[in-house]
Protein backbone atom coordinates (compact mmCIF):
# COMPACT_ATOMS: atom_id res chain seq x y z
CA UNK A 1 0.00 0.00 0.00
CA UNK A 2 1.33 3.25 -0.96
CA UNK A 3 1.68 5.82 2.06
CA UNK A 4 -0.20 8.91 2.19
CA UNK A 5 0.89 10.31 4.61
CA UNK A 6 4.52 11.63 6.02
CA UNK A 7 4.64 9.01 9.13
CA UNK A 8 5.58 9.98 12.44
CA UNK A 9 9.26 10.59 12.54
CA UNK A 10 11.35 9.82 14.97
CA UNK A 11 9.02 7.92 17.60
CA UNK A 12 10.83 9.93 20.42
CA UNK A 13 11.41 7.04 23.36
CA UNK A 14 9.09 9.30 25.79
CA UNK A 15 6.47 9.15 23.47
CA UNK A 16 6.47 5.06 23.18
CA UNK A 17 3.42 4.65 25.11
CA UNK A 18 0.83 6.95 23.00
CA UNK A 19 1.87 5.48 19.81
CA UNK A 20 1.75 2.04 21.07
CA UNK A 21 -1.75 3.28 22.46
CA UNK A 22 -2.72 4.26 18.82
CA UNK A 23 -1.89 1.11 17.01
CA UNK A 24 -4.45 -0.44 19.27
CA UNK A 25 -7.15 1.98 18.96
CA UNK A 26 -6.49 3.64 22.17
CA UNK A 27 -5.76 7.45 22.66
CA UNK A 28 -2.96 7.20 25.48
CA UNK A 29 -2.17 10.52 27.45
CA UNK A 30 0.10 11.50 30.37
CA UNK A 31 -0.92 12.73 33.29
CA UNK A 32 0.79 14.06 36.07
CA UNK A 33 -0.03 12.25 39.55
CA UNK A 34 1.38 15.44 41.34
CA UNK A 35 -1.24 18.28 39.86
CA UNK A 36 -3.69 15.55 38.52
CA UNK A 37 -3.78 17.46 34.90
CA UNK A 38 -3.16 15.38 31.82
CA UNK A 39 -1.05 17.39 28.99
CA UNK A 40 0.21 16.41 25.71
CA UNK A 41 2.93 16.28 23.70
CA UNK A 42 4.24 13.71 25.73
CA UNK A 43 7.68 14.42 27.82
CA UNK A 44 8.93 13.41 31.27
CA UNK A 45 8.53 16.59 33.41
CA UNK A 46 4.59 17.72 34.16
CA UNK A 47 4.23 21.38 32.12
CA UNK A 48 2.04 22.64 34.74
CA UNK A 49 3.88 21.77 37.86
CA UNK A 50 7.64 20.20 37.29
CA UNK A 51 6.69 17.11 38.92
CA UNK A 52 8.36 14.07 37.22
CA UNK A 53 5.82 11.78 38.66
CA UNK A 54 3.80 11.09 35.55
CA UNK A 55 1.63 8.56 34.36
CA UNK A 56 -0.57 7.26 31.46
CA UNK A 57 -4.31 7.29 31.14
CA UNK A 58 -6.65 6.25 28.48
CA UNK A 59 -8.48 9.28 27.02
CA UNK A 60 -12.34 9.19 26.05
CA UNK A 61 -11.43 10.32 22.63
CA UNK A 62 -14.35 13.22 23.43
CA UNK A 63 -13.13 16.61 22.66
CA UNK A 64 -13.92 20.00 20.81
CA UNK A 65 -12.93 21.09 17.57
CA UNK A 66 -10.97 24.13 19.14
CA UNK A 67 -10.05 25.84 15.80
CA UNK A 68 -9.25 25.01 12.17
CA UNK A 69 -7.79 25.77 8.77
CA UNK A 70 -9.15 23.98 5.63
CA UNK A 71 -5.91 23.67 3.36
CA UNK A 72 -6.03 23.67 -0.27
CA UNK A 73 -2.48 23.06 -0.58
CA UNK A 74 0.11 20.72 1.93
CA UNK A 75 3.61 21.52 1.05
CA UNK A 76 5.10 17.77 2.44
CA UNK A 77 5.33 16.40 -0.94
CA UNK A 78 5.10 12.77 1.38
CA UNK A 79 1.28 14.38 2.25
CA UNK A 80 -0.21 12.82 -0.64
CA UNK A 81 -4.30 12.96 0.50
CA UNK A 82 -6.16 14.72 -1.89
CA UNK A 83 -7.13 18.04 -0.68
CA UNK A 84 -8.98 19.94 0.40
CA UNK A 85 -8.01 18.99 4.16
CA UNK A 86 -9.42 20.18 7.04
CA UNK A 87 -6.36 20.59 9.80
CA UNK A 88 -7.94 20.71 13.26
CA UNK A 89 -6.57 21.61 16.65
CA UNK A 90 -9.39 19.46 19.22
CA UNK A 91 -9.05 20.12 23.13
CA UNK A 92 -10.03 16.74 25.06
CA UNK A 93 -12.46 16.41 27.37
CA UNK A 94 -9.14 15.85 29.85
CA UNK A 95 -8.06 19.18 29.13
CA UNK A 96 -4.34 18.95 26.17
CA UNK A 97 -4.91 20.20 22.76
CA UNK A 98 -3.88 18.47 20.01
CA UNK A 99 -3.08 18.97 16.32
CA UNK A 100 -5.25 16.45 13.85
CA UNK A 101 -7.55 15.92 11.07
CA UNK A 102 -11.21 16.58 11.18
CA UNK A 103 -12.42 13.97 8.84
CA UNK A 104 -15.98 12.48 7.84
CA UNK A 105 -16.94 16.32 7.23
CA UNK A 106 -17.75 18.42 4.47
CA UNK A 107 -14.48 20.77 4.48
CA UNK A 108 -16.65 24.12 4.27
CA UNK A 109 -16.19 27.27 6.24
CA UNK A 110 -19.97 27.43 6.89
CA UNK A 111 -20.01 24.09 8.33
CA UNK A 112 -17.50 23.61 10.68
CA UNK A 113 -17.78 25.33 13.67
CA UNK A 114 -15.22 25.95 16.59
CA UNK A 115 -16.40 24.27 19.76
CA UNK A 116 -18.12 21.52 17.30
CA UNK A 117 -18.20 18.33 19.98
CA UNK A 118 -15.33 15.70 17.78
CA UNK A 119 -14.34 12.40 18.78
CA UNK A 120 -11.52 10.33 18.19
CA UNK A 121 -11.31 7.58 15.17
CA UNK A 122 -7.83 6.14 14.53
CA UNK A 123 -6.62 6.05 10.79
CA UNK A 124 -4.20 2.89 10.18
CA UNK A 125 -1.17 3.88 7.99
CA UNK A 126 1.03 0.84 8.51
CA UNK A 127 1.18 -2.66 10.64
CA UNK A 128 3.34 -0.11 13.41
CA UNK A 129 1.81 2.94 13.29
CA UNK A 130 -2.29 4.22 13.19
CA UNK A 131 -2.92 8.48 13.38
CA UNK A 132 -5.35 9.54 16.00
CA UNK A 133 -8.06 11.46 13.32
CA UNK A 134 -11.07 13.26 14.62
CA UNK A 135 -14.77 13.12 13.17
CA UNK A 136 -18.04 15.07 14.58
CA UNK A 137 -19.54 13.06 17.30
CA UNK A 138 -22.22 10.70 16.99
CA UNK A 139 -25.55 11.28 19.28
CA UNK A 140 -24.89 9.46 22.34
CA UNK B 1 16.12 48.66 33.46
CA UNK B 2 15.80 52.54 33.38
CA UNK B 3 19.65 52.98 33.36
CA UNK B 4 19.36 51.21 30.26
CA UNK B 5 17.34 53.45 28.32
CA UNK B 6 19.38 55.87 25.43
CA UNK B 7 22.39 54.33 26.28
CA UNK B 8 22.87 52.79 22.83
CA UNK B 9 22.22 53.87 19.51
CA UNK B 10 21.44 52.21 15.80
CA UNK B 11 24.03 54.32 13.70
CA UNK B 12 23.52 52.08 10.56
CA UNK B 13 20.38 50.39 8.64
CA UNK B 14 20.66 49.00 5.48
CA UNK B 15 19.45 45.85 2.79
CA UNK B 16 21.45 43.49 0.85
CA UNK B 17 22.43 45.44 -2.62
CA UNK B 18 19.16 43.96 -3.70
CA UNK B 19 15.97 41.98 -2.69
CA UNK B 20 13.68 40.18 -4.32
CA UNK B 21 13.82 37.50 -6.39
CA UNK B 22 17.82 36.87 -6.45
CA UNK B 23 18.60 33.28 -7.80
CA UNK B 24 22.62 34.43 -8.07
CA UNK B 25 22.99 35.40 -4.91
CA UNK B 26 23.47 32.68 -1.69
CA UNK B 27 22.34 33.54 1.98
CA UNK B 28 25.64 33.78 2.92
CA UNK B 29 26.38 36.86 0.05
CA UNK B 30 23.32 38.67 1.61
CA UNK B 31 24.51 38.52 4.88
CA UNK B 32 27.31 40.03 3.88
CA UNK B 33 26.46 42.58 1.83
CA UNK B 34 23.69 43.94 3.94
CA UNK B 35 26.61 43.72 6.95
CA UNK B 36 28.81 46.01 4.71
CA UNK B 37 26.01 48.40 3.51
CA UNK B 38 24.86 49.21 7.46
CA UNK B 39 29.05 49.40 8.20
CA UNK B 40 29.25 52.10 5.39
CA UNK B 41 25.37 53.41 6.19
CA UNK B 42 27.37 53.92 10.09
CA UNK B 43 30.48 55.66 8.51
CA UNK B 44 32.46 53.09 10.15
CA UNK B 45 34.67 50.28 8.70
CA UNK B 46 34.11 46.74 8.62
CA UNK B 47 37.01 46.10 11.14
CA UNK B 48 35.66 48.38 13.95
CA UNK B 49 33.23 45.23 14.45
CA UNK B 50 33.56 43.84 17.37
CA UNK B 51 30.39 42.20 18.50
CA UNK B 52 28.12 40.17 15.72
CA UNK B 53 24.86 39.17 16.19
CA UNK B 54 23.06 36.89 13.79
CA UNK B 55 19.74 33.87 13.49
CA UNK B 56 19.04 31.22 11.40
CA UNK B 57 20.99 29.00 9.60
CA UNK B 58 24.18 30.67 9.59
CA UNK B 59 26.25 31.08 13.16
CA UNK B 60 27.35 34.33 14.19
CA UNK B 61 30.63 32.94 13.82
CA UNK B 62 30.49 31.73 10.46
CA UNK B 63 29.67 35.56 9.76
CA UNK B 64 32.45 36.90 11.46
CA UNK B 65 34.82 34.30 9.97
CA UNK B 66 33.54 35.70 6.43
CA UNK B 67 33.39 39.13 7.43
CA UNK B 68 36.91 39.16 8.25
CA UNK B 69 36.73 40.14 11.83
CA UNK B 70 36.98 38.45 15.56
CA UNK B 71 34.45 39.02 17.58
CA UNK B 72 34.77 39.53 21.61
CA UNK B 73 30.92 38.91 21.72
CA UNK B 74 28.66 36.82 19.36
CA UNK B 75 25.18 35.78 20.26
CA UNK B 76 23.12 33.05 17.71
CA UNK B 77 19.58 33.02 19.64
CA UNK B 78 17.36 32.00 17.32
CA UNK B 79 14.12 32.03 18.15
CA UNK B 80 12.23 32.55 15.02
CA UNK B 81 11.78 35.86 12.61
CA UNK B 82 11.91 38.41 15.72
CA UNK B 83 15.32 37.45 16.91
CA UNK B 84 17.04 40.31 15.09
CA UNK B 85 15.01 42.55 17.26
CA UNK B 86 15.68 40.52 20.17
CA UNK B 87 19.01 40.59 19.87
CA UNK B 88 19.21 44.67 19.45
CA UNK B 89 18.71 44.38 23.32
CA UNK B 90 21.35 41.79 23.72
CA UNK B 91 23.64 43.99 21.95
CA UNK B 92 22.17 47.13 23.94
CA UNK B 93 23.47 45.38 27.10
CA UNK B 94 26.72 44.24 25.55
CA UNK B 95 28.01 47.39 24.66
CA UNK B 96 26.54 49.49 27.56
CA UNK B 97 29.05 46.83 29.58
CA UNK B 98 31.27 47.99 27.40
CA UNK B 99 31.84 43.81 26.02
CA UNK B 100 31.52 44.96 22.33
CA UNK B 101 32.16 48.86 21.31
CA UNK B 102 30.40 48.26 17.46
CA UNK B 103 27.75 45.38 17.04
CA UNK B 104 26.45 44.31 13.86
CA UNK B 105 22.88 42.44 14.03
CA UNK B 106 22.49 40.91 10.69
CA UNK B 107 20.02 38.82 8.38
CA UNK B 108 20.34 36.70 5.07
CA UNK B 109 18.14 34.37 3.63
CA UNK B 110 17.33 32.94 0.39
CA UNK B 111 13.82 32.21 1.08
CA UNK B 112 12.99 32.23 -2.52
CA UNK B 113 15.81 30.41 -4.34
CA UNK B 114 17.09 28.70 -1.52
CA UNK B 115 20.80 29.25 -2.45
CA UNK B 116 23.23 28.05 0.00
CA UNK B 117 20.55 26.67 2.48
CA UNK B 118 20.58 23.65 4.17
CA UNK B 119 17.27 21.55 3.87
CA UNK B 120 14.67 21.85 6.67
CA UNK B 121 14.42 18.73 8.59
CA UNK B 122 11.49 17.35 10.51
CA UNK B 123 12.26 17.50 14.54
CA UNK B 124 10.50 15.28 17.27
CA UNK B 125 8.10 16.99 17.83
CA UNK B 126 6.65 18.75 14.43
CA UNK B 127 7.43 15.10 12.80
CA UNK B 128 5.28 13.52 15.44
CA UNK B 129 2.25 15.49 16.35
CA UNK B 130 2.13 18.17 13.11
CA UNK B 131 3.48 16.75 9.89
CA UNK B 132 1.30 13.31 9.51
CA UNK B 133 -1.58 15.43 9.62
CA UNK B 134 -0.21 17.72 6.90
CA UNK B 135 0.78 20.74 8.81
CA UNK B 136 4.11 22.17 7.42
CA UNK B 137 4.99 25.81 6.97
CA UNK B 138 3.24 28.97 8.99
CA UNK B 139 0.13 28.87 6.65
CA UNK B 140 -0.83 26.07 8.63
CA UNK B 141 -0.40 27.18 11.96
CA UNK B 142 -1.72 30.86 11.98
CA UNK B 143 -4.98 30.61 10.16
CA UNK B 144 -5.60 28.36 13.31
CA UNK B 145 -5.18 31.09 15.71
CA UNK B 146 -7.27 33.52 13.06
CA UNK B 147 -10.31 31.12 12.68
CA UNK B 148 -10.51 31.12 16.77
CA UNK B 149 -10.09 35.34 16.61
CA UNK B 150 -12.90 34.97 14.56
CA UNK B 151 -15.16 33.06 16.70
CA UNK B 152 -14.19 34.56 19.90
CA UNK B 153 -14.36 37.87 18.95
CA UNK B 154 -16.41 38.11 15.89
CA UNK B 155 -13.70 39.61 13.70
CA UNK B 156 -14.48 39.10 9.72
CA UNK B 157 -12.26 38.17 6.58
CA UNK B 158 -13.29 41.47 5.24
CA UNK B 159 -11.13 43.23 8.45
CA UNK B 160 -7.89 40.92 8.04
CA UNK B 161 -8.16 42.18 4.33
CA UNK B 162 -8.16 45.72 5.08
CA UNK B 163 -4.43 45.07 6.47
CA UNK B 164 -3.30 43.84 3.75
CA UNK B 165 -4.98 47.12 1.41
CA UNK B 166 -3.42 49.27 4.11
CA UNK B 167 -0.03 48.07 3.80
CA UNK B 168 -0.16 47.81 -0.01
CA UNK B 169 -0.82 51.82 0.08
CA UNK B 170 2.49 52.30 1.76
CA UNK B 171 4.27 49.80 -0.83
CA UNK B 172 3.24 52.26 -3.37
CA UNK B 173 5.22 54.47 -2.01
CA UNK B 174 7.96 52.42 -1.57
CA UNK B 175 10.69 51.60 -4.43
CA UNK B 176 12.74 48.79 -2.80
CA UNK B 177 8.88 47.26 -2.49
CA UNK B 178 8.04 44.07 -4.36
CA UNK B 179 4.28 44.54 -5.12
CA UNK B 180 3.17 47.90 -5.47
CA UNK B 181 -0.28 48.19 -7.58
CA UNK B 182 -3.38 49.02 -5.66
CA UNK B 183 -5.49 46.20 -4.05
CA UNK B 184 -9.09 46.38 -2.65
CA UNK B 185 -10.72 44.05 0.04
CA UNK B 186 -12.71 42.51 -2.70
CA UNK B 187 -8.92 41.60 -4.07
CA UNK B 188 -7.58 40.19 -1.62
CA UNK B 189 -11.64 38.18 -0.30
CA UNK B 190 -10.92 36.76 -4.25
CA UNK B 191 -7.60 35.63 -4.71
CA UNK B 192 -5.99 32.26 -4.45
CA UNK B 193 -7.40 30.03 -1.20
CA UNK B 194 -4.36 28.77 0.01
CA UNK B 195 -5.67 27.66 4.06
CA UNK B 196 -8.83 28.63 5.31
CA UNK B 197 -9.05 31.59 6.94
CA UNK B 198 -6.41 32.58 3.98
CA UNK B 199 -6.38 33.55 0.44
CA UNK B 200 -2.84 34.41 -1.13
CA UNK B 201 -3.14 38.02 -0.06
CA UNK B 202 -3.55 37.73 3.77
CA UNK B 203 0.11 35.89 3.31
CA UNK B 204 3.10 37.03 3.40
CA UNK B 205 5.73 37.18 -0.11
CA UNK B 206 8.24 34.73 -0.17
CA UNK B 207 11.58 36.52 -1.04
CA UNK B 208 15.37 36.30 -0.86
CA UNK B 209 17.10 38.97 1.01
CA UNK B 210 19.85 40.63 3.42
CA UNK B 211 18.95 42.92 6.18
CA UNK B 212 21.52 44.69 8.92
CA UNK B 213 21.54 46.90 11.89
CA UNK B 214 24.92 48.64 13.67
CA UNK B 215 24.66 49.80 16.75
CA UNK B 216 27.13 51.56 19.36
CA UNK B 217 27.36 53.18 22.39
CA UNK B 218 25.58 56.76 22.49
CA UNK B 219 28.87 58.63 23.12
CA UNK B 220 30.62 57.13 19.99
CA UNK B 221 27.52 57.45 18.17
CA UNK B 222 27.98 60.99 17.85
CA UNK B 223 30.97 60.70 15.50
CA UNK B 224 28.75 58.63 13.17
CA UNK B 225 27.85 59.17 9.70
CA UNK B 226 23.72 59.53 10.30
CA UNK B 227 21.91 61.06 13.12
CA UNK B 228 21.69 58.36 15.93
CA UNK B 229 18.40 56.79 16.55
CA UNK B 230 18.54 55.84 20.49
CA UNK B 231 17.18 52.71 21.27
CA UNK B 232 14.71 53.98 24.37
CA UNK B 233 13.41 50.28 25.16
CA UNK B 234 13.79 47.14 24.70
CA UNK B 235 11.67 43.48 25.56
CA UNK B 236 11.67 39.76 24.73
CA UNK B 237 10.14 36.95 25.61
CA UNK B 238 8.53 33.67 24.33
CA UNK B 239 6.30 31.51 25.43
CA UNK B 240 5.72 28.57 23.17
CA UNK B 241 6.68 26.50 19.85
CA UNK B 242 4.20 24.28 19.26
CA UNK B 243 0.67 25.45 18.56
CA UNK B 244 -0.64 23.28 20.90
CA UNK B 245 1.01 24.86 23.86
CA UNK B 246 -0.56 28.20 23.46
CA UNK B 247 -2.25 29.25 26.82
CA UNK B 248 -5.24 31.53 24.91
CA UNK B 249 -4.73 30.54 21.32
CA UNK B 250 -5.99 34.30 19.89
CA UNK B 251 -3.63 36.20 22.61
CA UNK B 252 0.58 36.42 22.76
CA UNK B 253 1.59 36.12 26.31
CA UNK B 254 4.77 37.10 25.16
CA UNK B 255 4.40 39.69 22.79
CA UNK B 256 2.87 41.34 26.33
CA UNK B 257 5.23 40.48 28.12
CA UNK B 258 7.98 41.79 25.91
CA UNK B 259 5.88 45.14 25.04
CA UNK B 260 5.82 45.87 29.01
CA UNK B 261 9.48 45.37 29.27
CA UNK B 262 10.30 47.74 26.39
CA UNK B 263 7.65 50.22 27.04
CA UNK B 264 8.68 50.71 31.01
CA UNK B 265 12.10 50.35 29.98
CA UNK B 266 11.32 53.39 27.90
CA UNK B 267 9.23 55.30 29.86
CA UNK B 268 6.54 55.73 27.08
CA UNK B 269 2.82 55.40 26.87
CA UNK B 270 0.41 53.91 24.14
CA UNK B 271 -0.55 57.49 23.16
CA UNK B 272 3.23 58.42 22.09
CA UNK B 273 4.28 56.58 19.20
CA UNK B 274 3.84 58.39 15.91
CA UNK B 275 4.77 55.52 13.94
CA UNK B 276 4.56 51.38 14.81
CA UNK B 277 6.08 48.63 12.79
CA UNK B 278 4.55 45.11 13.26
CA UNK B 279 5.86 41.88 12.06
CA UNK B 280 3.20 41.12 9.54
CA UNK B 281 3.87 37.30 8.24
CA UNK B 282 -0.43 37.06 8.35
CA UNK B 283 -2.51 39.95 7.91
CA UNK B 284 -4.10 39.11 11.36
CA UNK B 285 -0.56 39.59 12.80
CA UNK B 286 -0.23 42.73 13.37
CA UNK B 287 -4.50 43.04 14.55
CA UNK B 288 -3.80 40.31 17.59
CA UNK B 289 -0.11 41.95 18.63
CA UNK B 290 -1.60 45.46 19.12
CA UNK B 291 -4.17 43.81 21.22
CA UNK B 292 -1.49 41.77 23.11
CA UNK B 293 0.96 44.75 23.53
CA UNK B 294 -2.00 46.74 25.04
CA UNK B 295 -3.02 49.31 22.62
CA UNK B 296 -6.85 48.31 22.51
CA UNK B 297 -8.88 45.25 24.14
CA UNK B 298 -8.50 41.76 22.67
CA UNK B 299 -10.68 41.81 19.13
CA UNK B 300 -10.75 45.45 18.68
CA UNK B 301 -7.25 45.87 17.26
CA UNK B 302 -8.33 45.60 13.25
CA UNK B 303 -9.94 48.90 14.12
CA UNK B 304 -6.22 50.67 13.77
CA UNK B 305 -6.35 49.01 10.03
CA UNK B 306 -9.16 51.54 8.81
CA UNK B 307 -8.56 54.27 6.12
CA UNK B 308 -7.37 56.99 7.85
CA UNK B 309 -5.77 55.84 10.50
CA UNK B 310 -2.68 53.08 9.51
CA UNK B 311 -2.74 54.44 5.95
CA UNK B 312 -0.53 57.41 4.06
CA UNK B 313 -1.57 60.30 5.81
CA UNK B 314 -3.08 58.71 8.80
CA UNK B 315 -3.35 59.29 12.23
CA UNK B 316 -1.18 56.64 13.54
CA UNK B 317 1.22 54.97 9.95
CA UNK B 318 1.54 50.99 10.55
CA UNK B 319 4.37 49.03 8.13
CA UNK B 320 4.90 52.18 6.02
CA UNK B 321 7.88 50.84 4.16
CA UNK B 322 4.75 47.56 2.46
CA UNK B 323 5.67 44.94 5.38
CA UNK B 324 6.34 41.31 4.76
CA UNK B 325 3.01 41.51 3.12
CA UNK B 326 4.25 43.52 0.45
CA UNK B 327 7.51 44.96 0.46
CA UNK B 328 9.94 41.96 1.08
CA UNK B 329 9.71 38.97 3.48
CA UNK B 330 13.00 36.31 3.34
CA UNK B 331 11.53 34.16 6.07
CA UNK B 332 13.14 35.55 9.17
CA UNK B 333 12.13 39.61 8.25
CA UNK B 334 12.24 40.55 11.53
CA UNK B 335 15.26 42.90 10.65
CA UNK B 336 13.45 45.20 8.34
CA UNK B 337 10.93 46.69 10.64
CA UNK B 338 14.23 48.13 12.65
CA UNK B 339 15.02 49.31 9.00
CA UNK B 340 12.06 51.08 8.24
CA UNK B 341 11.77 52.39 11.73
CA UNK B 342 15.47 53.96 12.09
CA UNK B 343 14.94 55.57 8.26
CA UNK B 344 11.83 57.20 9.04
CA UNK B 345 13.24 58.73 12.59
CA UNK B 346 16.05 60.04 10.70
CA UNK B 347 13.61 61.28 8.30
CA UNK B 348 15.31 59.70 4.95
CA UNK B 349 11.87 58.10 3.58
CA UNK B 350 10.80 60.88 0.95
CA UNK B 351 7.28 60.24 -0.09
CA UNK B 352 6.56 57.86 2.41
CA UNK B 353 7.72 59.75 5.15
CA UNK B 354 5.62 60.18 7.91
CA UNK B 355 5.67 63.63 9.00
CA UNK B 356 6.92 64.76 13.25
CA UNK B 357 7.87 61.01 13.61
CA UNK B 358 10.05 61.11 16.82
CA UNK B 359 9.04 57.66 18.35
CA UNK B 360 8.45 54.58 16.97
CA UNK B 361 7.22 51.03 17.88
CA UNK B 362 9.06 47.76 16.79
CA UNK B 363 7.22 44.80 17.50
CA UNK B 364 8.08 41.54 15.61
CA UNK B 365 6.73 37.71 16.13
CA UNK B 366 9.23 34.57 16.17
CA UNK B 367 6.94 31.33 15.21
CA UNK B 368 3.35 31.45 15.92
CA UNK B 369 3.40 34.28 18.23
CA UNK B 370 5.34 32.15 20.24
CA UNK B 371 8.29 34.47 20.50
CA UNK B 372 8.42 38.28 20.56
CA UNK B 373 11.04 41.16 20.45
CA UNK B 374 9.77 44.74 21.02
CA UNK B 375 11.85 48.31 20.23
CA UNK B 376 11.36 52.06 21.23
CA UNK B 377 12.99 53.89 18.73
CA UNK B 378 13.63 57.31 19.02
CA UNK B 379 15.27 60.32 17.56
CA UNK B 380 15.63 62.21 20.79
CA UNK B 381 16.57 61.17 24.26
Amino acid sequence: MDLQRPLPTPITPEAKPYWDGAREGKLMVPKCKACGKAFLYPRVLCPFCASRDIAWIQASGRGKLFSFEIAHQILNKAFKVKTPVVLAMVELEEGPRMLTNLINCEPDPKKIKCDMPVEVVFEKQTDEISLPMFQPARAR
Amino acid sequence: MKELSNKVCIVGVDESDEIGTLPGKSMLSLHLEASHNAIRDAGLKVSDVDGVFTAGQHSPATIAEALGVVPRFVDGTTVGGCSFIIMVGHALVALHHGLCDVAVVCHGESGRSQVGVTPRRDTAIPGQYEAPFGFGGASTMFGMITTRHMHEHGTTLEQWAQVAVSTRQWAALNPKAKNREPITIADVLNSRPVCYPFNLLNICLVTDAGGAVVLTRADRAKDCAKKPVYVRGAGEATEHVSLTQMKNLTFSEATKKSGAKALAMAGVDYKDFHHIMLYDAFTSGPPIMLESLGFCKPGEGVSFFEQGRSTPGGSLPINTNGGGLSYTHSGMYGIFPIIEATRQLRGECGTRQVPKCNVSLVNGMGGMLSAAGTLVLSNEK
